[in-house]
């Protein structure tokens, strides 16, 4: 069955034996980071207790880490890295001015919520 | 102007205005637009969580490595372990995919159709594990989270839940006569009247409205830790083991609803706050359903893969897409582990 809505085409759809090869190694070695970031945060966060004097570097290790790892899912495992200049920028900068503003919010309002809840608790 | 190719394009390869935005195919920059506005729903989802964490004053909020520290059939004390299993899975079925997508830019058949079922499997392994997950959430601990006479409320850490033997019938009700020695669904009778306020003295008032008598192992080395202030005790307090017992029967033979709590639901969870409950089936929830699909979506691209549909088409940009997809579910769980399960 031929269908005309369909785009057939992909650009860079393609590539030859030694490109995927080369394309395979860089896979594994993303893998290799991505599980051994996971297995350093299962150590911190198994070890490291909550409120102690190391606990406020850990938690920012954690964001740290976690960031480091969305960065090579969205560039190397979803390609956004191979991608023109322009859709990155069409995709992340929107987004980024978002989850800002609404990290914001959370931390401003968050405080605000809390203190009235504290000022005004009938308990 | 960067939206425009840079290379001649092929003519019957142009989207219908006969230009190609970013020199992307239609299918992808659709999906990555979809992805966008997901990707904001599942920010707001967790931003939502971090509000209210950050504003709540009821009492702690849970921690995650003493919440989540079981593992299938081995029981407790294996903080994170599983959930981090869970994530490797994750990981590498997102793996997978890619070498799905590198072997259809190759039009290896073959190597697509192995990779993309691997990536169904690990996609399907992810979502039992976390069936397994929702389940001891719910179910919860032997202990669950107790009020104490104080008023503050503590959760319970043992070395071992002391064994319920039977249940001696001393008054028959309508199903049990009296003598009876019940050994069945004993943890299950216990539980449910002990959070209804069922058990006074060490008397067990079953559902059928006979009395029995309880025999039951002491329960092993535990200690009380408090979660919630209370008139005596605040939170952060560690009640060691020879007042914690005492004080944990107490409460248990107190005859009155709603000193303990088992387990979790949108209501009330033995973890923490209600909200804690509530998102934590909300986000989980959330992705899951994600994954499932997922699952499914790949599972029809691998039918369409099998039967040669997009050899014939000449490329396999539709295994592509559905990786766009699958990463991306990838990437959820990735902030979800942080934000949910570590900090």
């Amino acid at each position: 069955m031929l269908r005309d809505d369909i785009i057939e085409y992909s650009l860079d759809a393609h590539h030859s034996e030694e490109h995927g090869k080369v394309l395979r190694k860089k896979i594994w070695v993303v893998t290799g980071l991505l599980t051994l970031i996971t297995a350093v945060e299962v150590f911190l966060g198994a070890m490291i207790k909550q409120g102690s004097d190391f606990w406020p570097f850990v938690k920012w290790g954690f964001v740290i880490m976690t960031i480091v790892k969305a960065y090579y899912i969205v560039m190397s495992f979803m390609h956004l890295g191979d991608e023109r200049k322009g859709l990155r920028a069409v995709i992340l900068v929107p987004y980024f001015i978002f989850i800002f503003y609404l990290i914001f919010i959370l931390l401003w309002e968050g405080t605000a919520v809390s203190e009235a809840l504290i000022t005004h608790s009938v308990n | 102007m960067s939206g425009h190719a840079t290379k001649q394009i092929d003519n019957k390869t142009l989207w219908g205005g006969k230009i190609s935005p970013f020199s992307t195919s239609y299918g992808k920059l659709m999906m990555w637009f979809f992805l966008v506005s997901d990707a904001l729903t599942f920010g707001g989802l967790l931003i939502a969580y971090g509000f209210t964490r950050h504003a709540s004053t009821d009492g702690a909020w849970p921690i995650g490595e003493e919440t989540f520290n079981s593992l299938p059939g081995l029981g407790h004390g294996y903080p994170l372990i599983y959930v981090a299993l869970m994530t490797f899975i994750l990981i590498v079925s997102s793996v997978t995919m890619v070498l799905a997508v590198e072997a259809g830019h190759r039009m290896d058949k073959k190597g697509v159709t192995r990779w993309l079922l691997a990536t169904i499997i690990g996609g399907a392994f992810f979502v039992g594990s976390q069936a397994w997950e929702w389940s001891h959430f719910i179910h919860g601990s032997e202990f669950g989270k107790v009020e104490l006479a104080d008023g503050s409320q503590a959760v319970v850490h043992a070395k071992g839940f002391g064994e319920l033997e039977n249940f001696t019938v001393i008054e028959a009700g309508r199903h049990h006569k009296k003598g009876d020695k019940i050994t069945e669904d004993l943890m299950h009778e216990y539980q449910h009247a002990a959070a209804a306020g069922h058990i006074h003295d060490g008397v067990i008032t079953l559902h059928d409205g006979s009395k029995a008598k309880i025999a039951k192992r002491a329960n092993e080395h535990m200690e009380l830790r408090i979660k919630s202030d209370g008139a005596k005790y605040k939170i952060g307090d560690v009640i060691p083991h020879a007042q914690a017992i005492n004080m944990y029967e107490e409460v248990i033979n107190s005859g009155e609803a709603g000193r303990v709590i088992y387990g979790a639901n949108l209501q009330q969870n033995e973890y923490g706050p209600q909200q804690y409950g509530q998102f934590f089936f909300f986000i989980t929830g959330f992705h899951g359903f994600h994954v499932f699909s997922g699952v499914i979506i790949n599972i029809l691209i691998l039918f369409g893969v099998i039967g040669g549909v997009y050899h014939k088409r000449g490329h396999y940009e539709m295994v592509e897409k559905t990786g766009l997809y699958w990463h991306f579910v990838d990437l959820v769980w990735v902030f979800v582990f942080t934000f949910f399960y570590l900090v």
